[in-house]
């Protein structure tokens, strides 16, 4: 199995994907490159298949035709290929998933120390770096049910940086939070993109894709229907059901900041 | 329009909510109904309580060792259970080894207490160090003191050694450390399998520990003492309640007896159920098909039938089945009852747990690639064992009492030692007495245990969402 990590090899290779829930074909002949560094993001109405994407990814989900590539590694039932995958993929979920028995700290180094096998002083140095990064190094002895929403998502993004991924999928990072702590997790995942992090991101968040995003990709009954520059695709979008989407987060987002 | 400018100002809550009058206008007689139930309760404790007070300790005889000391007394004849302690706390024990049981339980609350007393300190400062390492070193000097200088030194050296071994470090590259690790096994293993029971405990708890040293990058003195107490003691246990025949006499099973094999029973139940009982809620839960159906069979064919059928099949019917020649012990055959047993209802209740835990935090777990046995033991089981622990505590109360039912197949348990305290010529009568003494024997413990879990749940309660 030879790990091909040259520069110009993609991120994450997808070539036509297919996945059945049962008999409900989900996802249907799915193909999407993401280049190093580079950032997608991944939006459509709800039930179109975004989340169960980016899950074949990391393998929370198994697809049944198709083939994902990682980093130059496949996707297989090879348990030790989805384990490389796993630890190189950091995953963010719309509820956090923080592990509430444990502190924040405790949450950050408990897969480097062991999965990675650092030792824990050295872990505890990394977590409390990229705690400082996503601005909460004071909380580092709370426990998750402790702090708001939009801090235990930046915990959770910390968390998934302690494993020191090289990509990172985010599902609808924001959509579980108070309108008043979305910006400082958005804040954070635009720092990070700037490290030239490679992301995916499900997210519904406009201004986001704007300031960030490569290319957007418009997902549809579990197609990719159509992808392109985020200037271009808010601007013009080129399918009539892209306009209709575009056009019903558009309003109520007018209708919420009326309100 | 409607603007107000002033805050209201806080004022102190009505009289009838304060003070010793309204706790018991709000407790006591809130209503009618409640204020009669006050009253009768009342009147019923003041029938009750003061006869049974006068038989227990007033009119009672505490003094003396021979039956004469009772003759002419109303009440309670205490004599009899001080005559008969000895027995009541080890069966037929022989008196000389009688230490070997004391030194044990010296250990375990010397090398258990100070993970009760960490639970009860705060987590970090030099109280929780002081007052570990502290009762470590007394239960070092007692066992010097009470039993000589080898036991003294085994006793040291159990007790001191999670303070050492919190300072070793794990070596960094696990395959490495892994292939070292098994070659040490085996070798030690080997040398365990030698029939001199003091070399298998040696063994033994090497092999533990150095597995436990080369698989875990991680634990703390605390940690090292469960570690311990969940496997090095266990094997000393054995050897010093067995004997190995060359430093020890040998004691036969048939021999021990008393609140000694209650406890034996009781411990052994408590400390293979809930792991059993974890494995088979996990295969329960698993998605293998085989594996599943066995769970839920097992499960449900135990928890149909009785304990007691349970015992009597494991000492009737299992010897039937055993080739001619082969004996297992019939304290081992009972041990092997209670926790089967009991691991079947064990496992319902951590599987209530495990549905408590959100497909969330699997998902969690898997995608920072922790495997699926490190991800049950670090992240799942220890947040749903707390969501259960007040079933856990039930199941254990229930088997620490039905301990008592191995008197059935002739096993000397203390209610068993009871019987044939009775059946004493010379002491007859005094079932009462004797009864009671179990009932609060029991009660102490059971309750002990109770607090114990209500405490820990309690600290463990961790800040909700
Ligand atoms: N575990 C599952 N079993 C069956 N159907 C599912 C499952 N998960 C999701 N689905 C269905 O698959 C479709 C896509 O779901 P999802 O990927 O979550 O959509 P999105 O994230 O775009 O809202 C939906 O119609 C959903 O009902
Ligand atoms: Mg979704």
């Amino acid at each position: 199995m030879p790990r091909t990590p040259s520069e110009d090899t993609p991120a994450i290779s997808i070539r036509h994907l297919h996945k059945w829930y049962g008999a409900f074909h989900v996802l249907r002949d799915v193909n999407l490159t993401v280049a190093r560094g580079e950032k997608v993001v991944v939006c459509g109405p709800s039930g179109s298949g975004k989340s169960t994407l980016i899950r074949c990814i990391n393998r929370l989900e198994e697809h049944q035709k198709g083939t994902i590539v990682v980093d130059g590694i496949e996707l297989t039932d090879n348990l030790k290929r989805i384990d490389r995958i796993r630890r190189e993929v950091g995953m963010l979920f719309q509820d956090f998933n923080l592990f509430p028995h444990l502190t924040v700290l405790e949450n950050c180094i408990l897969a480097p120390v062991w999965v990675r096998r650092v030792p824990e002083k050295e872990a505890v140095q990394t977590a409390m770096h990229y705690l400082e990064r996503v601005r909460i190094p004071d909380q580092a002895d709370k426990y998750p049910g402790q702090l708001s929403g939009g801090q235990q998502q930046r915990v959770a993004i910390a968390r998934c940086l302690c494993m020191n991924p090289r990509v990172m999928l985010f599902d609808e990072p924001t959509s579980a939070l108070d309108p008043e702590m979305i910006k400082e997790v958005l804040d954070v995942m635009v720092d990070l993109a700037q490290t030239g992090m490679t992301m995916v991101c499900v997210t519904h968040e406009m201004g986001f894709a704007r300031t960030v995003a490569d290319r957007v990709v418009f997902m549809d009954g579990g197609e990719i229907i159509e992808e392109n520059e985020p200037e271009a695709f808010f601007a013009a979008p080129q399918t009539a059901r892209a306009r209709e989407f575009l056009g019903q987060i558009l309003s109520h987002g007018q209708q919420a900041a009326g309100a | 329009m409607y603007v107000k400018h002033e805050r209201h100002p806080e004022l102190p809550p009505p009289p009838s909510e304060l003070g010793a009058l309204g706790w018991l206008r709000h407790n006591l007689f809130s209503s009618w109904g409640n204020a009669l139930l006050t009253v009768a309760s009342v009147a019923l404790l003041c029938w009750t309580i003061p006869p049974v007070l006068r038989w227990a300790v007033l009119d009672a005889t505490w003094l003396g060792d021979t039956r004469d000391a009772c003759l002419d007394s109303a009440g309670a004849c205490w004599v009899f259970i001080k005559v008969r302690l000895g027995m009541l706390a080890y069966g037929f024990y022989p008196q000389a080894e009688r230490w070997r049981i004391d030194l044990f339980f010296l250990l375990l609350v010397a090398g258990g207490g100070p993970l009760v007393l960490g639970s009860l300190l705060p987590r970090r400062g030099p109280a929780r160090t002081l007052a570990t390492r502290g009762l470590a070193a007394a239960g070092a000097g007692l066992a010097l003191v009470l039993h000589g200088l080898l036991p003294g030194l085994l006793a040291a050296a159990y007790l001191g050694l999670p303070s050492l071994l919190a300072r070793l470090r794990a070596p960094a590259a696990p395959g490495a450390a892994a292939k070292l690790g098994l070659a040490l096994l085996a070798g030690v293993a080997v040398h365990a399998l030698a029939p001199q029971g003091v070399a298998l405990a040696a063994g033994w708890t090497a092999l533990t520990l150095t597995a436990l040293v080369l698989l875990v990058p991680r634990a703390d003195e605390q940690g090292w003492r469960l570690a311990l107490l969940l496997t090095a003691l266990p094997a000393l246990g054995a050897v010093l309640f067995l004997g190995d025949g060359t430093w020890l006499p040998e004691v036969e099973t048939d021999r021990w007896g008393g609140m000694f094999l209650s406890l034996v029973i009781a411990l052994v139940g408590i400390a293979t159920s809930l792991p059993v009982g974890i494995l088979l809620a996990l295969g329960r839960r698993s998605s293998l098909p085989v594996i599943r159906t066995l769970s839920i069979c097992y499960i449900e064919l135990i928890r149909g039938v009785p304990l007691i059928s349970v015992l009597f099949m494991a000492s009737v019917m299992l010897p039937l089945t055993l080739p001619d020649g082969m004996h297992v012990d019939k304290l081992l055959r009972a041990l092997v009852g209670v926790s089967l047993f009991y691991a079947a209802y064990m496992a319902e209740v951590v599987r209530g747990g495990l549905q408590g835990i959100g497909r969330g935090q699997y998902e969690a777990a898997q995608s920072l690639g922790l495997s699926y046995p490190k991800a049950m033991i670090l992240v799942i089981m220890p947040q749903a064992l707390r969501l259960v622990i007040p079933g856990i505590t039930n199941t254990f109360l229930g088997l620490m009492k039905d301990t008592t039912l191995v008197a059935v197949i002739n096993l000397m348990d203390l209610l068993g030692v009871i019987k044939s305290a009775l059946a004493d010529s010379q002491w007859l009568g005094f079932t009462k007495e004797a009864y009671l003494f179990a009932a609060l024997a029991f009660w102490v413990l059971c309750f002990g245990l109770s607090r114990f879990a209500l405490h820990l749940e309690r600290r463990l309660r961790y800040e909700k969402h």
